[in-house]
């Protein structure tokens, strides 16, 4: 039921941890700029390969929610430095709140006053930043399901993930619960909205969670969710000491490596560390459990070039930057047009390389009509690939 | 294969044992069903063959259950993936990953299968379960009866010995329900496992169950034998056991097909003392609801299509179609859960959508398909309470009402520690004690055994009869063809068939209930139609 062969690669998906690399390479990118025009080429090449490669599964749908995320951070953040911003900078003045008066114990805090364009639009960007990051994490969630990308971790992690996964899985069930007592309350005659009407959701709504948490528990452990090799005490002890560690360890690296002057210089070689406790802890705990894999995604070509873009971007941004490149970070006093420096410019075009490496979806299959599942469930148009074909076979 | 070794149970905190002194063996290549009113410990005694009780739901257990030669004293459900597939009532709450063919590997790589077993074994279960098609579909772009399978294929290719299903169709439409009972007995002939299955629908399973499990309740010992034997003396009896205990037929008949030999006799009686029941005249009443091209749709799907309904005072309507067919979209909006895109809806003459909460419930109720979704309070007792102050009734009036729907329910018990049947009595009695004229139910038999749908039917026919308009939306067609005058099948939102009752189900091989199956081409519909037939023929 697939197959084009004639047309290139296969369609089939690309492993999680390509789209995962290409994703957080951008975002990376993305925190380390504050040149507004870079930011949004970045969001548009993110847009752009989503639009490219994305499936009508239902985590694919996160996208916009993303999106509209980003949009939302974005005014939080302007709207705070209207309100709250920090005071008596020089800049062009635009307009002038009224001053609240605050008492002597909240000297650090102003309300009001005179709101300079400057302050404003290093507001947005710091707000942009943020928010073409979420994009970068909304592509990654949409283009990978979250369940293919726990599967590809190694197996003393496994076990963690599967409660991460099934806690994401869990956030639209209670949309729905939500939905389904709200109604349930207006039959009863009781009120909906109000402090009243929360308080009487809350419970229902939180022991149906209750319930079926239990479920599916239940319904993993009765399918050997959990079954351990026998290993000694002190064994496990010390895999899971050095993942701690390790854990620790990365993040003081990565710390030292987006802020220069912290670790004066240490930054890579500690994180390097860090990824070694934990590459250790890993391959300790791999024996405890009995798990085996179901058709693991390969790792070829495209794999390859999908995270090697994203690492581009990175690169392109990291090396002007050592190089003193003017426009990476964008000054908003005075006031000026932002530039287009060429090497980060080329790295994020670079970054447009998924639209086209790698391999298409596997092609939407209509689920028949009016069949959707039983009770809320409504049908889903279309459905998603997922490492199945002619093209990955080993 | 399954041996119960002197087994009591008792739920923390309960008095009485669930289960006493349970002695059960089945034996291998068995498929034994397992029947019993609601809340008779069916499901206990099922989640016990691999553990889930105690070690899910605490409790105590006294004695052993042992499963292929594993006793679940030291073996938690865990180490039992590899004997025992456990497949619960619904489907969509046990899966863990999100595409068909990865639920189905969860177990086996769990189990730590080598990788080329795991990928035959995948698609052998894909074939056997007729899935192929569906292999990287998102598991939540399945209709009720795939999902179902899917969840049985999952435990299958474990490759256990036992399989266990806990009521699988009970959430299903007639047509995915059969889908789901068509698999169960390819596995049973096919691969002769031994499967352990509690159905409510009996007569689906019974005509291929090599042993039959009672559940009498309250602790009371089991009786365990040849379907054929045991169901002359069951206390749950499908119409078409009822039918032949009423005719007398010797063996008695557990499938269409033998009853259907058996019954020329029958028949030619039957037709000698005239046609079947013309149904209940149509009720004076004047509309109660009135719908009027109605059309919805959520996003790019279309729910409901011009729809044209009207309901009298003093009917019973029953809307029946496959699962997503908008039956309980319709229901939502009759009490205005949405404002429609076109069209409009009459509820006692007044627009419901927007409708304040306190008026709604004085002109319509609804049960929802969890009907729990209706109780708030820690009690019984105090939810009726709250029934009665938030409608201004006398105080103990909801009370009284439960007691009509279903006498003694414990009063002081949480209404999720009810069973099935209590809670939809509950749920009931909470939405009927304002005397709402307009009445709406949504799949109140989901669940509930015999005796409480039996309760149920009298309850909706009393309900008629003092001149509540009543609108059932199921699946069961036994329910439909006790209650119903009027039955609407609704099709991808549309209305495909309107009219009377006895019609619109007999002319339908999906519809159609199994006492009109057996005695075709007249139109009897149950049980009681005959027996009342043949008593007035009698003198």
């Amino acid at each position: 039921m697939s197959g084009r062969r004639a047309l290139g690669a296969a369609p089939r998906a690309l492993h999680p941890l390509a789209w995962w690399a290409w994703a957080v390479g951008l975002a990376v990118t993305a925190l380390k700029t504050t040149d507004p025009l870079l930011l949004a080429l970045i969001a548009a090449v993110v847009v752009f390969v989503v639009a490219s490669r994305r499936t009508a599964a239902p985590w694919a749908r996160s996208f916009s929610f993303f999106f509209r995320l980003g949009l939302f951070v974005i005014a939080i953040r302007v709207a705070i430095e209207v309100a709250f911003g920090q005071r008596g900078l020089p800049g062009q003045v635009l307009f002038t709140l009224p001053r609240v008066p605050l008492p002597g114990w909240a000297a650090g805090v102003s309300i009001g006053g005179a709101v300079t364009a400057n302050a404003l639009l290093a507001a947005f960007v710091v707000g942009l930043q943020l928010a073409v990051a979420l994009v970068c994490f909304g592509a990654a969630n949409t283009l990978a399901s979250p369940y293919r990308l726990l599967r590809s971790l190694p197996a003393v992690l496994y076990e963690a993930g599967v409660a991460v996964t099934v806690a994401l899985a869990f956030a639209p069930e209670l949309v729905i619960a939500v939905a389904n007592v709200r109604e349930a309350r207006r039959l009863r005659g009781r009120p909906v909205r109000g402090a009243s009407g929360l308080r009487g959701m809350a419970v229902p709504v939180l022991e149906g969670a209750l319930d079926r948490s239990l479920q599916l528990a239940a319904s993993m452990d009765a399918r050997g969710y959990g079954r351990r090799a026998g290993v000694s005490r002190a064994h496990r002890r010390m895999a899971s000491g050095l993942i701690t560690s390790g854990l620790l360890v990365v993040v003081v690296g990565l710390y030292g490596v987006l802020d220069a002057g912290s670790l004066g210089g240490l930054g890579l070689p500690v994180l390097a560390l860090g990824m070694g406790l934990c590459s250790a802890s890993l391959l300790l705990g791999g024996r405890r459990t009995v798990r085996t894999r179901y058709r693991p995604d390969p790792w070829r070509r495209p794999e390859w070039l999908v995270a090697a873009s994203g690492v581009a971007a990175v690169a392109g941004v990291s090396v002007a930057e050592a190089l003193g490149v003017v426009g990476v970070q964008y000054a908003t006093t005075p006031l000026a047009v932002p530039g287009l420096p060429a090497l980060p410019l080329v790295g994020i075009l670079l970054a447009l390389l998924p639209a086209v490496a790698s391999p298409r979806p596997r092609p939407t299959v209509a689920p028949d009509p009016g069949r959707a599942g039983g009770g809320a469930a409504r049908p889903d148009r279309g459905a998603q690939p997922v490492a199945v074909g002619s093209g990955d076979g080993r | 294969m399954i041996e119960w070794k002197d087994v009591s149970f008792t739920f923390a905190g309960a008095s009485a044992p669930v289960l006493r002194h349970v002695d059960l063996r089945i034996e291998e290549g068995e498929l034994c069903l397992v029947v019993g009113r609601t809340g008779s410990g069916k499901s206990t005694l099922l989640k016990s063959i691999n553990g889930l009780v105690p070690y899910f739901t605490g409790g105590t257990l006294a004695g052993d259950v042992v499963v292929d030669g594993r006793s679940t004293r030291d073996h938690p459900p865990r180490q039992l993936t590899d004997v025992v597939g456990m497949v619960g009532q619904n489907p969509a709450a046990s899966f863990v990953t999100d595409t068909v063919e990865d639920e189905l590997a969860y177990a086996m790589e769990n189990l730590g299968v080598a990788p080329d077993v795991m990928r035959r074994r995948v698609e052998d279960t894909l074939d056997l379960l007729g899935l192929h098609e569906l292999r990287s579909r998102p598991l939540t772009t399945l209709s009720g009866g795939q999902q179902q399978r899917v969840a049985i294929g999952a435990v299958l290719t474990a490759s256990p010995r036992v399989l266990v299903l806990d009521e699988p169709t009970s959430a299903l439409d007639p047509a995915a329900a059969e889908e789901v009972l068509a698999s169960l007995a390819r596995l049973v002939h096919d691969l002769g496992l031994t499967v352990v299955v509690a159905e409510h629908r009996l007569e689906r399973v019974l005509p291929f169950a090599d042993r039959l499990v009672v559940v009498p309740g309250a602790g009371r010992p089991l009786l365990s034998g040849p379907p054929g034997e045991l169901m002359a003396e069951a206390p749950v009896a499908p119409p078409i056991v009822e039918l032949g205990r009423l005719a007398g037929w010797r063996p008695l008949p557990l499938s269409v097909r033998d009853a259907r030999r058996m019954a020329g006799p029958l028949r030619a009686r039957l037709s000698a003392t005239g046609s079947p029941p013309a149904g209940r005249a149509a009720p004076a009443g004047g509309p109660a609801v009135s719908v009027r091209q109605l059309s919805l749709s959520y996003g790019p799907v279309r729910a409901l299509h011009e729809i044209d309904l009207t309901v009298g005072r003093g009917a019973v309507l029953a809307l029946m179609g496959r699962n997503g067919s908008g039956k309980s979209t319709l229901l939502g909006q009759v009490v205005g859960v949405r404002k429609p895109d076109r069209g409009r809806v009459e509820l006692c003459g007044s627009d419901p959508v927007g409708l304040a909460p306190r008026r709604l419930i004085r002109l319509a109720g609804l049960v929802p398909q969890d009907a729990g979704l209706l109780l708030y309070s820690e009690t019984v007792a105090k939810e009726c309470a709250a029934v009665d102050h938030d409608c201004g009734l006398e105080p103990g009036t909801t009370s009284a009402v439960l007691d009509q729907v279903l006498p003694d329910v414990p009063r002081h018990r949480h209404p999720r520690d009810l069973s099935e049947g209590q809670r939809l009595a509950v749920a009931l009695a909470v939405v009927l004690a304002p005397a709402p004229p307009v009445v709406l139910l949504d799949e109140p038999t989901r669940g509930l055994d015999y005796p409480s749908k039996e309760r149920l039917v009298a309850v909706v026919r009393r309900l008629a009869d003092s001149g509540h308009a009543v609108v059932v939306a199921t699946h069961d067609v036994e329910l439909v063809a006790r209650v119903a005058d009027r039955a609407v099948v609704l099709a991808d939102g549309e209305v495909v068939a309107d009219g009377p009752a006895r019609d619109v189900v007999c002319h339908s091989p999906v519809f159609a209930p199994q006492v009109a199956k057996v005695l075709a081409p007249d139109q009897w519909l149950t049980v009681d139609e005959v027996r009342a037939a043949l008593e007035g023929a009698a003198p």
